[in-house]
């Protein structure tokens, strides 16, 4: 395929499209529109399914149902609009059904804005829906990257009946860069056993989130952990850079990540040895990865579009194995390289030191009166 | 290898458009590139701006906060975006629609009368591939017969008759920009 240029929202419509995408069910919200508008236009010229819900609530609903029935089905939405699904979203981790879900995230909390932000990780990587579940969080640091990830989403949540997240935000769905979609891949409706595809002539098949004997919803639960558990062996993805020998270790995922690369390039134009590592799948999420780096450096610096969400993992997985720092820009605000630059040059010149909170200090640093 | 260049002016100017051919040329070159809009609710007239990112390894941030080349299609854009030119870079200015002349003395700046130009050339419309012209003109990162290029292979058939003028525009553009910088 030829590279071309396309914008980030559209692209990751077409490459749901050669995905095999069957049915598209959706309700509008910037900034993620593009992407109803290219399946509104691709789905019917192909003699498959888009439908325009009233509401994100019936959007998700649709899905839940479509999905039943074994066929290859998304939805998308920002921000605000996820929160309205989470009811419908614990529902299919509950019925342990595929589902692909795209989050272009947006700022907030509330309305918000229709900036670019990382503020739906927490929702999104430790589901805002009630109940232990665990969807698979793909997060693209580009439009490539997203083009690539989307047939993957398809695959995973099919061969582990999960619910599986594109995570981008606001900037990857509206920037352009050169791609190269992938091949058009044909529509498979695969005869699952659970499927409830027409019932002639075999016993009839019940789908449903509900057990109302406990025993069995504790049952239910166990599988979907067990489930969970060989994810989480078997799909954690990330990219390093410059990281062999990094005295500091930048991490980040998406758009943040890929901001942090600039200031680590210029970082090392200035003689500083750093290096960036960005988790791709946030969830599972590289902590194995994340603890073996902590080992390796003097200290590592956290850098998102929200205020420490994914921090907290990182946590979990440095222990006290390296310093840690954070570095985070809300509501919509975009950091420029030359800020995160700032902060690199910061931890170069006085190493933090073990313990403490980093988002607290951050904040501090945040709201301290202006010189 | 690394370029950044910021467009900006109305709604309705093309900015958005310029930034997209240059985008196109630079990977019709075989460079990485991110075009990156602003976006918000806009409507025609208000204000509209976009950064180019042009690389030869895996661009990092679409954005920067000191762009080494901008072009501004209006007095709001000149007056918002003239101090944030990094030193030593490419200011161009759309000579039409400004009253005054640029401020920094550390960049270099080419003065067009774009729309002027373009009415010239017979569509008003040019205005943006004029400055587009006069940007290559003074920035050694692709140039005109990239730009042609690059349009004649992404331009829509429909749109196809309006070529011939679009690459004059491209041309008087940088024409325009190597006598005023052999002037300075």
């Amino acid at each position: 395929m030829p590279r071309e240029l396309w914008k980030g929202n559209e692209a990751i419509a077409e490459a749901a499209v050669r995905a095999g995408l069957e049915g598209y069910f959706g309700y509008p919200i910037t900034p993620q529109n593009e992407i109803l508008e290219w399946l509104s236009q691709r789905m019917p010229e192909l003699g498959r399914a888009f439908v325009q819900a009233e509401s994100e609530l019936g959007a998700i609903n649709m899905v839940y149902g479509a999905a039943c029935t074994g066929a290859r089905v998304m939805t998308s939405s920002s921000s605000p609009g996820i929160s309205l699904m989470q009811e419908g979203i614990s529902y299919i981790a509950g019925t342990e059904l595929p589902v692909v879900l795209i989050d272009v995230m947006r700022g907030g909390p509330g309305l918000g804005n229709i900036a670019p932000s990382q503020g739906d990780y927490s929702q999104i990587v430790h589901g805002g829906g009630h109940g232990d579940y665990h969807p698979i969080v793909l997060a693209p640091a580009s439009i490539q990257e997203a083009v690539d990830l989307v047939p993957l989403a398809f695959d995973l949540a099919e061969k582990y009946l999960n619910i599986a997240v594109i995570l981008i935000d606001g900037s990857i769905g509206q920037m352009m860069e050169p791609v190269e979609l992938p091949e058009m891949r044909p529509v498979v409706r695969k005869d699952y056993p659970w499927a409830t595809n027409g019932a002639l002539g075999r016993k009839r098949r019940v789908l449903s989130s509900i057990y109302l004997e406990v025993s069995i919803e504790e049952e239910v639960n166990l599988r979907l952990l067990k489930r969970w558990e060989e994810i989480q062996q078997n799909e954690v993805r990330f990219k390093e850079y410059y990281l062999d020998d990094a005295e500091i270790a930048v991490i980040g995922f998406g758009t943040s990540g890929r901001i942090a690369l600039s200031a680590v390039r210029a970082a090392r134009a200035q003689g500083i040895k750093i290096g960036l590592f960005r988790p791709i799948s946030v969830s599972p999420f590289p902590a194995r990865q994340i603890a073996e780096l902590a080992g390796r450096v003097k200290s590592m610096l956290v850098v998102e579009m929200n205020a420490g969400q994914m921090l907290k993992d990182v946590q979990l997985a440095v222990g006290n194995r390296a310093p840690l720092e954070f570095y985070g820009r809300l509501g919509g605000v975009v950091p420029f390289p030359d800020e995160i630059l700032g902060e690199i040059q910061r931890i170069a010149k006085e190493p933090p030191s073990l313990g403490g909170n980093p988002a607290q200090r951050w904040l501090a640093r945040m709201t301290a009166p202006k010189k | 290898m690394q370029t950044e260049i910021l467009f900006a002016g109305f709604g309705g100017q093309g900015v958005m458009f310029a930034g997209q051919v240059l985008a196109y040329a630079a990977m019709d070159k075989g460079k990485q590139v991110t075009w990156m809009p602003s976006y918000g609710p806009e409507m025609r007239g208000g204000t509209a701006n976009c950064i180019v990112v042009i690389a030869d390894e895996e661009i990092g941030s679409p954005l920067v906060q000191n762009p080494p080349a901008a072009v501004v299609m209006n007095l709001p854009s000149l007056d918002k975006y003239e101090p944030l030119v990094k030193s030593g870079g490419v200011l161009i200015v759309n000579a039409s629609m400004v009253d005054r002349t640029a401020q920094r003395d550390d960049i270099t700046t080419i003065l067009i009368p774009a729309n002027d130009i373009a009415e010239e050339i017979g569509d008003k419309r040019l205005a943006n591939m004029i400055a587009i012209g006069a940007l290559l003109g003074c920035l050694d990162i692709l140039t005109v017969k990239d730009l042609a290029a690059a349009l004649e292979a992404h331009m829509p058939g429909r749109h196809k008759h309006l070529l011939p003028k679009n690459f004059e525009a491209l041309r008087k553009g940088a024409e325009h920009a190597k006598k005023q910088r052999s002037n300075q």
